[in-house]
């Protein structure tokens, strides 16, 4: 190396620079409202072992508008979390099967397949079906 | 040949004279077929000799001319202008140390590269009157999308991983040690384990992708981070489930 390389700074807001960049951010962030539902239950089992009376009182926080309204953005995160990293599979788990690789777009469809039965088997076990 | 004028905005910088980095820029008339680095050569032969980059092959084939060109990464013999604005932005790749102009420091680079061990480690070297090491084509096609790697950086200059952590092992780094643990005739995984399962190794990454958005030679180094990160987690349950002598026979193994 000579004696005066320059180092260019890497700014805070690099990941605001290339579109790229945001998306990965977005990506990154959905983990967030996975882990707010999360919390959001544990909260209603807490609710749950205090009685029936504060459980409903949680079930009604829940259906208020502004516990609608959290749903309805943690659902939207959850679904780009889920679309993002299935879309993503294929290529942390290549399959072969004899010499010839499996397609990308087959291992990303077994994903949604397997989360569209789980869906169905949860709702099912909800008595929503 | 049609001809048209670009504006070629290139970063220099002179460390015997520069404090820091600024612009300058050329008007340079360029036949339809040029790529960017025509157009530099041609600052290079007739507007100003102290110019400074580097380019060989002017083929995609050697990995020199690496460089960021209006954002991107890419390299200067394959950029074509026809797919270019008029205006076109060179600066030399991000994340590394500018020596001078669009010539960057490839030290780090270089260590990381050795660091992983890229090369066979077989478990017995064979001997002469073995004659060739034999591997199937089934075999070949494992690792060979991952062993074109020409070492131009390009995705080094777009991993914010490695621009925040420059002891991070990097994507054609860690790439090149996955085309070694996938090749049927290398048995230096274990080898190569401290620096590729290490904090700094393929931990480090958290899958931006970007990598492998801009190799020119479609290596997809983010696809091998993430399939090492699998078997370096299969390898860390099953260490449990192997008998104990295994396990000894192993680390004395390593040892030697």
């Amino acid at each position: 190396m000579s004696n005066r390389p320059y180092i260019r700074p890497l700014p805070t807001s690099w990941w605001l620079k290339e579109g790229r960049y945001v998306r990965y951010m977005l990506r990154e962030a959905t983990c967030l409202f996975v882990g707010l539902h999360a919390l959001v239950l544990m909260i209603g089992i807490l609710r749950l072992s205090q009685g029936r009376e504060a459980f409903e009182s949680f079930l009604a926080g829940l259906w208020s508008p502004a516990g609608q309204l959290l749903s309805a953005v943690i659902l939207l995160m959850a679904v780009v979390h889920s679309v993002t990293w299935f879309n993503l599979t294929p290529k942390a788990m290549p399959l072969w099967v004899g010499d010839t690789k499996v397609p990308g777009w087959m291992i990303v469809g077994a994903h949604y397949a397997g989360w569209l039965a789980v869906s169905v088997l949860t709702l099912y076990l909800a008595g929503g079906l | 040949m049609a001809e048209r004028q670009i504006t070629l905005e290139v970063l220099r910088y002179r460390p015997e004279s520069d404090s820091e980095p600024k612009f300058q820029t050329y008007e340079v008339p360029c036949p339809d077929d040029w790529v960017v680095l025509d157009a530099l050569n041609y600052v290079k032969d007739h507007l100003d000799r102290s110019l400074s980059y580097r380019w060989s092959c002017h083929m995609a084939v050697c990995g020199s001319c690496g460089m960021v060109i209006n954002d991107n990464p890419m390299l200067s013999c394959k950029a074509f202008l026809r797919d270019l604005p008029d205006h076109i932005r060179v600066e030399p790749l991000n994340n590394f140390p500018i020596e001078r102009d669009l010539v960057v420091s490839l030290d780090d680079f270089m260590e990381k590269l050795t660091s992983v061990k890229p090369y066979l480690i077989p478990r017995e070297p064979a001997a002469e009157v073995d004659g060739t090491y034999r591997q199937s084509p089934t075999q070949l096609k494992k690792f060979k999308p991952f062993s074109m790697c020409i070492n131009c950086m390009a995705c080094y200059s777009v991993c914010p991983q490695y621009g925040l952590n420059e002891g991070f092992a990097g994507p054609a780094a860690l790439a090149l040690a996955h085309r070694y643990n996938a090749d049927s005739r290398d048995q230096g995984r274990s080898a190569r384990e401290d620096v590729v399962a290490s904090n700094t190794g393929i931990w480090e990454c958290t899958f931006v992708g970007a990598c492998s958005e801009v190799c020119p030679k479609n290596i997809d180094p983010a696809a091998a981070i993430q399939q090492t990160k699998i078997a370096s987690t299969v390898d860390y349950f099953t260490a449990w489930l192997r008998p104990k002598n295994d396990k000894e026979n192993q680390v004395k193994g390593e040892d030697a």
